[in-house]
């Protein structure tokens, strides 16, 4: 492929591109190269697919696209058949001979294969009426349907690098930092600073070597947000640190990737790759005079680097232990060289800001956060997955409307949001707008972008319990009121699931929990207390039942709950005896069974096994 | 005139001591990856399964840095083992949606049968089951990953017939399904 | 230079300096313990904190670290900043209750009660041996290793080090290496206190309690605890 020299060689190569697109009459669009979709079988699928193509002599006339995550990650791995934006969900190498055959040859509908509204009991055939996409606004992850990540050219197609040549051509550094300011973009990796003053601040200072760093750090259990923007579109993401240090003034960029994350490290590589051979990245882009290049640094498993100092520590080879602000990454970050550091999500923004402007950007949203933002919706949800919904949608309609309650019935108690930085929002509070405010006033953040639905077999003191015990091991052990704190907090914590909690321990945990989040130097530590400082405001009756009444009310914590089995209900068909690891359950074949509390080690597995419910957990006296 | 076949010498082969081959391998990372000390790191974690004390001090040699200082990153990060790995490595995911889930009941049962707590290798060094904080798989939790392979929608009941599968096979994915 | 503001007194800094050495010019105190004149300040024991109020937010940060800046006004002694140091002290001595430097420190800011179990460690990781050994010896000999609830201080591998040069500094400079007595009292985890019990630092200074910020008690480090709890956990 030729290097492209200028925006007017972009926009011809984009007609060409099209143009060849335009030709394809039909196509299978396929969701394969994410992470989670090869979990679920998808590499399978692929080969079966293109087997089962050359069979049956298509390769000629159909076009098979490969993409990355659709976000719809319960039924995935997902097919659209084209004419016609067919969508069949949750793809098995079985499902595809069938598909071929009807819907793409003979270009039937095949009912039974369609998703299937668990409410309204309808099947749908196009996957915009579909309840879990149809209230969401996909900004930044609405392209992931047409790209391949490991093609350049469908990223162009799509209008890819458009805003760049427009920003290069176009735009001083100081309009684009106008117009990113103008859209009103709060960073996406969780404290929702505003982006655009931060540019400002950081092209203010002097100095002919400036770095700009995209933070794929994303450390917070149950978030993967940034993972699918990496797999999946990582293009997106190069375009706006290219736009970013063109504003700024640096010459180099650094993606910051947690080792967790091998597809979206190899996705990476193969796009920077890429846009170094077209030419987006390297000397004098786009015949511009600019230069800039990237390099990728791999994380190492250590959630504090989120942090910016402590992200910039270990870029420089050094334990990831955060400094005082002032001074600021702006001022002296990576080697002491003024720093700008964004979230993915955060970069992948700025094209679409570029392009559409910052006044159509600001109609999303609300006044004080604008845009959209990405959650991924996990836990006790039925449609777990990607959302990306305009800011001040109410956390009612992303749990039910978008996310569709609980799949078995269960009451939703709570919602975390922030990971372990973040809190528990009870379900009387859901009709809350989603934006940076109102969630830090409720005692949570929005941080980045996790989203976890907790129902009524959720225990609120084991959540806190089990963030602050995160917390413990990710701190990185420098100021006292963090490292001791969090070891104090959960050690009590513990205590209180265990049955050994006292009353006074709940002022001394709001005292403690207090005083972690107001002395601690870093984001980690004055955050740390949230989770238990939510659960206790919110949530106080379970801890006081916890001690008082050395009760669990939902059932979780083991030294506290006992397991029975139900005279009227056991058949005696012995599974639950087979199954206990302790020996601990009494019963001839076909007679009632019991479990020996004593020998009981509340593991749970007869619980699991039993098809007849005989198996009760109960809690308290 | 036949050219005379010239008489075949034999190749003086030099025959590297273990050391050596540690000395050589971390000169080639650190040069790939200009000196940068977490991916040098990561380079010997992979070749070795493990960092060794041979190569950490090596690492200081190389990329002359007090050995302090390596010692210090290389115990800070998680993913690096200072300790040598069992044959299978079965990692646990410990994050929010799976803990909600049940994955912590999965630990437990996975600590029950291979009779080993988290961050331990069991006696007859076949397998090493750690946790981690979230591998961003969240829509298919609890999740558990076997030398690479990663497995979804994991209960307690399911542990022991996918632990079958490992016990007595060499390290690796076992076909390449994945 | 940037004009501050500490406790009133409005003083203009050279831009260098932390509030730290700003106070201790002014002398004013602020009791400090990972701090130690001729090594870099760590900001990790969080006794030193401060309230500062900039760009219309207030915090507590560490005067060790924090540097000065145009328009900052800090306060040193506010019942926010009491209660953090306090509870950060407990925390320390909870973690080493044989160090007679935080004794000492417990006796001077009033700590009456330590509501956490005793972890009787012979280490609260104020780095000062660290520090002392990287940047006065120039030896690097021992580091922090591991992180969070783990960390501890060693040689690496803990091995006899070859850098090591046998200094003695950091058993010098070592707050925890200087024990306590033990006095009458068997382990408890403050210490037995000595019977001329140690002043508080306003009453050490100014006598009566006429509190020269007008506090008079309210700053609650010259009003004892009444309570003394037997520690907890």
């Amino acid at each position: 492929m030729k290097r492209i020299k200028s925006a007017k060689e972009l926009a011809e190569f984009t007609r060409k591109i099209r143009a060849e697109k335009k030709k394809e009459r039909k196509r299978i669009i396929v969701s394969i190269r994410a992470t989670c979709c090869y979990l679920k079988g998808s590499k399978e699928v692929a080969s079966v697919l293109e087997d089962e193509v050359k069979k049956r002599k298509l390769e000629n006339k159909v076009t098979l696209l490969m993409t990355g995550c659709l976000g719809f990650c319960q039924v995935e791995p997902v097919m659209v058949i084209q004419p016609g934006d067919i969508f069949y969900p949750s793809i098995t190498p079985e499902a595809v001979p069938e598909i071929l055959d009807a819907t793409v040859i003979k270009g039937e509908i095949l009912d039974h294969r369609l998703y299937l509204d668990p409410e309204r009991k309808k099947r749908i055939v196009h996957w915009d009426e579909i309840p879990f996409y149809k209230r969401q606004l996909r900004l930044v992850l609405g392209n992931n349907g047409e790209i391949d990540p490991t093609r350049i050219e469908d990223y162009i197609a799509v209008g890819g690098y458009k805003a760049l040549a427009r920003t290069l051509t176009q735009m001083s550094p100081e309009k684009v930092i106008a117009e990113i300011k103008k859209s009103g973009l709060r960073g996406r990796g969780g404290a929702g600073f505003p982006t655009g003053v931060k540019w400002e601040v950081t092209r203010r200072e002097k100095s002919d070597v400036k770095y700009v760093i995209c933070n794929a750090d994303e450390g917070d259990p149950g978030a993967y947000m940034d993972r699918s923007i990496l797999e999946s579109n990582p293009h997106s993401v190069i375009e706006g640190m290219i736009i970013g240090a063109y504003a700024i003034g640096a010459k180099e960029g650094w993606i910051y990737v947690r080792n967790e994350y091998p597809l979206a490290i190899e996705h990476l590589t193969l796009a920077i790759a890429a846009a170094e051979k077209f030419g987006f990245l390297g000397k004098n882009i786009l015949d511009s005079g600019f230069d800039f290049s990237i390099k990728i640094s791999k994380g190492a498993g250590a959630f504090v680097c989120g942090e910016e100092t402590a992200l910039i520590a270990s870029i420089e080879g050094k334990r990831g232990i955060p400094r005082q602000r002032p001074p600021f990454p702006s001022t002296s970050g990576l080697w002491g060289k003024p720093t700008n550091i964004n979230n993915v999500e955060t970069w992948a923004n700025v094209p679409i800001i570029i392009a559409k402007g910052a006044d159509e950007f600001r109609k999303i949203g609300t006044k004080t956060s604008t845009g959209t933002k990405i959650f991924s919706l996990v836990g006790k949800v039925r449609n777990t997955g990607l959302v990306e919904v305009p800011m001040g949608i109410t956390l009612e309609e992303v749990v039910f409307d978008i996310g569709g309650g609980t799949p078995n019935g269960k009451k939703v108690k709570a919602v975390q949001t922030g990971g372990p930085s973040g809190g528990c929002i009870p379900r009387r509070l859901f009709s809350l707008p989603v934006d940076y405010e109102s969630l830090s006033q409720a005692g949570s953040i929005m941080g980045s972008g996790g989203m976890i639905v907790m129902d009524e077999d959720t225990c609120m003191v084991d959540v806190a319990k089990y963030f602050t015990n995160f917390l413990q091991d990710e701190s990185c052990g420098k100021c006292s009121t963090c490292r001791e704190g969090t070891q104090r907090m959960y050690s009590i914590l513990n205590d209180i699931t265990e049955g050994r909690g006292k009353e006074e321990d709940l002022s001394l945990l709001e005292e403690l929990g207090d005083v972690v989040k107001d002395a601690s130097m870093c984001g980690l530590g004055q955050t740390a207390s949230n989770p238990l400082l939510t659960t206790l405001r919110y949530f106080k009756n379970e801890y006081l039942a916890h001690i008082k009444e050395k009760r669990c009310p939902a059932g979780v914590c083991k030294a506290l709950i006992r397991f029975e089995i139900v005279a009227e209900k056991c058949t005696g068909c012995t599974l639950c005896r087979k199954n206990c690891p302790a020996e601990a359950i009494t019963g001839e074949p076909k007679k009632i069974h019991s479990i020996i509390e004593e020998k009981c080690i509340k593991c749970g597995i007869c619980y699991d096994v039993c098809k007849f419910d005989a198996v009760e957990k109960k809690s308290g006296v | 005139m036949a050219t005379r076949a010239k008489r075949k010498r034999p190749l003086k082969v030099k025959v590297l001591s273990e050391e050596e081959k540690i000395e050589d391998f971390v000169k080639a990372s650190a040069k790939k990856h200009g000196y940068l000390l977490i991916s040098v790191l990561e380079d010997i974690q992979e070749r070795y399964n493990y960092l060794p004390e041979t190569a950490l001090r090596e690492v200081a040699k190389v990329l002359s840095m007090p050995l302090r200082d390596v010692y210090g990153v290389a115990t800070f990060y998680r993913a690096f083992r200072l300790q040598p790995r069992g044959r299978h490595e079965i990692c646990v995911c410990l994050g929010t949606a799976c803990h909600v889930r049940g994955g912590q009941r999965v630990l437990e049962k996975l600590e029950r049968d291979l009779n080993i707590k988290a961050g331990e290798t069991t006696k007859d060094k076949n397998f090493t089951l750690e946790t981690v904080n979230c591998l961003g798989a969240c829509a298919l939790g609890p999740i558990v990953v076997i030398d690479g392979r990663y497995y979804g929608n994991v209960t307690p009941t399911k542990v022991s017939n996918f632990l079958k599968e490992y016990q007595g096979e060499k390290r690796g994915v076992k076909d390449e399904k994945n | 230079m940037p004009k501050v503001k500490i406790d009133g007194i409005l003083f203009e800094a050279p831009k260098n300096w932390t509030i730290l050495e700003t106070a201790r010019f002014l002398g004013l105190e602020i009791p400090t313990l990972c701090y130690y004149e001729g090594l870099t300040p760590w900001g990790g024991c969080r006794i030193c904190v401060v309230e500062v109020a900039s760009g219309g937010r207030k915090r507590l940060v560490s005067a060790c670290t924090y540097p000065v800046e145009e328009g900052l006004l800090v306060s040193t002694s506010t019942p926010r900043v009491i209660k953090a140091r306090k509870m950060a002290l407990e925390l320390l001595i909870s973690e080493c209750p044989t160090s007679r430097e935080l004794q000492d420190m417990a006796a001077k800011i009033g700590l009456a009660r330590v509501r956490f179990s005793p972890k009787w460690e012979r280490c609260f990781y104020c780095g000062r041996c660290v520090r002392i050994c990287e940047e006065q010896m120039m030896a690097k000999a021992i580091g922090f290793v591991n992180r969070g609830n783990k960390i501890k201080i060693t040689t690496p591998f803990d091995k006899t080090s070859e850098e090591c040069r046998r200094c003695g500094g950091c058993l010098y400079i070592c707050p925890a290496c200087t024990l306590r007595c033990e006095g009458a009292q068997p382990e408890t985890v403050l210490c037995g206190r000595c019977d001329n019990e140690l002043q508080p630092s306003c009453l050490e200074v100014y006598d009566n309690y006429a509190c020269w910020m007008g506090l008079k008690g309210e700053c609650g480090t010259c009003v004892e605890e009444k309570s003394k709890t037997k520690a907890k956990r």
